[in-house]
């Protein structure tokens, strides 16, 4: 079991994964914060982060390099480990596929043609899966250049949980399309049966949606043969990079039904790719106040209110209210029951609801106090 | 009616509380859901929505609608059903939804408009993508205009803008929760929904909202009064309970009235459910509220003219 603390302190890069609205980024930036605090050189990469937070962390534009966080910032009483760093980035999905692209081109006109392809631009724009193709893509360029201690990544809110992890894949398969190779095919001045049928197929397809869509289409597989073996590779290379020891699965959730049924198809999604959670992080948890059964907090209520005097109405009123609350606070720890079950020997850490968002570096120390004094 | 906000401000709670509404009036409701996996059907009880329609209860029927298999129907309705399985078996719409963006949205829009114009129902409810994802939905139409100049897909999307931009044929109703952020994010959602698509947005629903209680009265001295004993460790719990109370209540208030500030669009509050999740129940609690809070601004509506 690895809490929270041993993670920030040891590991080399932490994977924030849950879907959405569940303080993801926030969680993601305090354990970059915390590990800075304890004298480690850390990034915290985000993708989508509320505007307060952005803020807070000096990323109102799109940037592409880290940039780092005046220590008097994060660490306003000077009681941090000395040697820390704070950096934040967020990702800027088109010019790190821009930069890839430059990367694997065989010539400054290959890389060029694929560049201002409108096809290209709108795979690298739009595509669902491209983001967190890129989300991995600029965690590997940070781990293999950066000359970080700790990389903290904010994984994309995607509807299908762990697409960050297939996302390299289906991109690949994308290229790898066999309907657009046969196109290829007269190119290189053979020409085959399955190419005329693919053309006449392609000639419907121009029908419906138009030509110029099409043209961009098989201009860009020109433009893009023999590049997809260096994909492929870098592709490779992101997946073991995630498989290593040194990297961390963070689970975060909220103790709502519908965030912990996501983060239980997550952790089991995680699980048949081979990956183990490391540490459950629970946000907003209700405190409970009392050890009394929420029916006995109702029942007491109605007794009080069924004695018809100024007194007792007020003071069923307050146990009405306890009830309330104790209930909901009830209700989360059976919800999370399933969930804690089901993530083997990975720590779990609460953090309780504070009644107000968490945008300022003040917030994020008291989130980090919860986190890093959980076993 | 479209139901749009971000994840997790219960779009699908308010979806179906506002089929439940609609209902109750008489209308015939048809619910549409667009992504995956939304628990509506779960809502009511009842087992996963598929492409079929289903009956959900008296009037209200509801049933998904996916670009594969808009895009299927569509071929299919044009005579082009050899190549709508070679598009999808070969992988070829991959590649031809990336060379025209928006093509997906735009095949289910397009179905909704089908619907609309069959008067498939007096009305129609589409529970949206979450926010960000909402705006390019909406945005698709547009966006496909300026690409595509010819064909049926520039038919489709045209007649698609037509339909979001005609305020009596088509709302927004965005949802949000009385927090900070879901706030923001929401009066960036609104101005973009009506500035950039074009499209007229209804009444916000500020979902759960927990009712505020009157908490007054010194606890120790009300236990004397009433000659009850409350020991000590209750006492405190009490006290704790009920400051959480009114400090989350007094916070909801300011975020209502910074939502008014920002975006003057009437408000419709809806209760947040202490003793269990969202239900056949809630839904129809939900549903009195709804019916309450739209009939107070049609009379406040009336009176101002």
């Amino acid at each position: 079991m690895t809490a929270p603390r041993e993670l920030v302190e040891q590991r080399h890069i932490l994977l924030c994964c849950g879907t959405g609205g569940v303080g993801k980024t926030t969680t993601a930036a305090t354990l970059a914060i915390e590990g800075a605090r304890r004298g480690r050189n850390s990034i915290v990469v985000t993708i989508d982060p509320a505007k307060r937070l952005a803020n807070t962390l000096g990323l109102e534009h799109l940037s592409n390099t880290a940039h780092e966080i005046e220590r008097s910032r994060w660490d306003p009483d000077g009681d941090a480990a000395d040697g820390g760093q704070l950096h934040a980035l967020m990702l800027d999905t088109e010019s790190t596929f821009d930069q890839l692209v430059l990367t694997y081109a065989r010539t400054e006109e290959q890389a060029a043609g694929i560049l201002q392809n409108r096809f290209y631009r709108n795979i690298a724009g739009a595509l669902s899966g491209t983001q967190e193709y890129m989300a991995m893509e600029k965690l590997f360029e940070l781990h293999d250049s950066g000359g970080f201690d700790l990389i903290v990544v904010d994984t994309p809110p995607t509807r299908h949980a762990l697409d960050f992890l297939d996302a390299p894949r289906r991109l690949t398969r994308l290229l790898d399309n066999r309907l657009f190779r046969m196109l290829m095919v007269p190119t290189r001045g053979v020409v085959r049966v399955g190419g005329m049928a693919a053309q006449a197929f392609l000639r419907t397809i121009s029908r419906v949606v138009g030509s110029e869509a099409v043209d961009d289409v098989i201009a860009f597989f020109r433009a893009f043969e023999g590049m997809e073996d260096g994909f492929r590779e870098r592709a490779g290379q992101v997946t073991e990079l995630l498989a290593s020891d040194d990297t961390g699965f963070v689970l975060v959730t909220s103790p709502r039904r519908d965030a912990v049924e996501e983060a239980e198809y997550f952790a089991a999604r995680l699980a048949d790719g081979e990956f183990a959670v490391d540490a459950l992080i629970v946000n907003r948890v209700h405190a409970r106040y009392c050890d009394t059964d929420p029916e006995a907090l109702r029942e007491r209520a109605r007794a009080l209110a069924s004695r018809r005097s100024d007194a007792s109405d007020r003071l069923a009123t307050q146990y009405a209210n306890l009830a309330d609350f104790e209930q909901v606070a009830v209700r989360e720890r059976d919800e999370l029951t399933g969930l804690e079950d089901r993530i083997g020997d990975a720590s779990i850490a609460h953090v309780p609801e504070l009644g107000h968002d968490v945008h300022d570096f003040a917030a994020l120390r008291a989130v980090g106090n919860h986190l890093m004094g959980a076993d | 009616m479209i139901v749009a906000g971000k994840g997790g401000v219960g779009k699908t709670t308010v979806t179906a509380a506002l089929a439940t509404a609609a209902a109750r009036t008489g209308m015939s409701v048809l619910i549409v859901e667009v992504e995956g996996k939304s628990g509506l059907a779960a809502c009511f009880g009842e087992a996963p929505l598929t492409y079929e329609e289903a009956e959900l209860r008296p009037r209200v029927r509801a049933r998904t609608l996916t670009p594969d298999d808009a895009l299927l129907e569509y071929l299919d309705a044009h005579g082009m059903r050899r190549i709508s399985k070679r598009l999808t078996r070969s992988g070829a719409l991959d590649v031809v939804a990336t060379a025209v963006p928006g093509m997906r949205d735009i095949l289910v829009l397009g179905k909704v408009k089908q619907l609309e114009q069959a008067r498939a129902a007096d009305l129609i409810v589409l529970d949206a993508p979450a926010a960000g994802h909402a705006v390019s939905f909406l945005l698709s139409a547009r966006g496909l205009l300026d690409a595509v100049k010819v064909g049926p897909i520039q038919k489709q999307a045209a007649e698609v803008v037509e339909l979001l931009s005609d305020p009596t044929r088509c709302q927004v109703l965005l949802v949000t929760l009385p927090e900070e952020t879901p706030v923001n994010e929401l009066v960036d959602t609104a101005y973009a929904v009506e500035d950039r698509a074009g499209v007229a947005l209804g009444p916000i629903v500020v979902n759960q909202c927990v009712p505020p209680l009157s908490l007054d009265g010194d606890i120790a001295a009300d236990a004397a009064l009433a000659g009850v004993t409350v020991d000590r460790s209750e006492i405190d719990a009490l006290t704790a309970a009920a400051r959480f109370r009114a400090d989350l209540t007094r916070r909801q208030d300011e975020q209502c009235v910074r939502l008014a500030e920002r975006l003057p669009l009437p408000q419709l509050r809806l209760p947040y459910f202490f003793t269990a999740d969202v239900g056949a129940t809630e839904i129809e609690l939900l549903a009195d509220e709804l019916v309450l809070g739209i009939g107070a601004l049609a009379d406040a509506g009336a009176d101002a003219r």
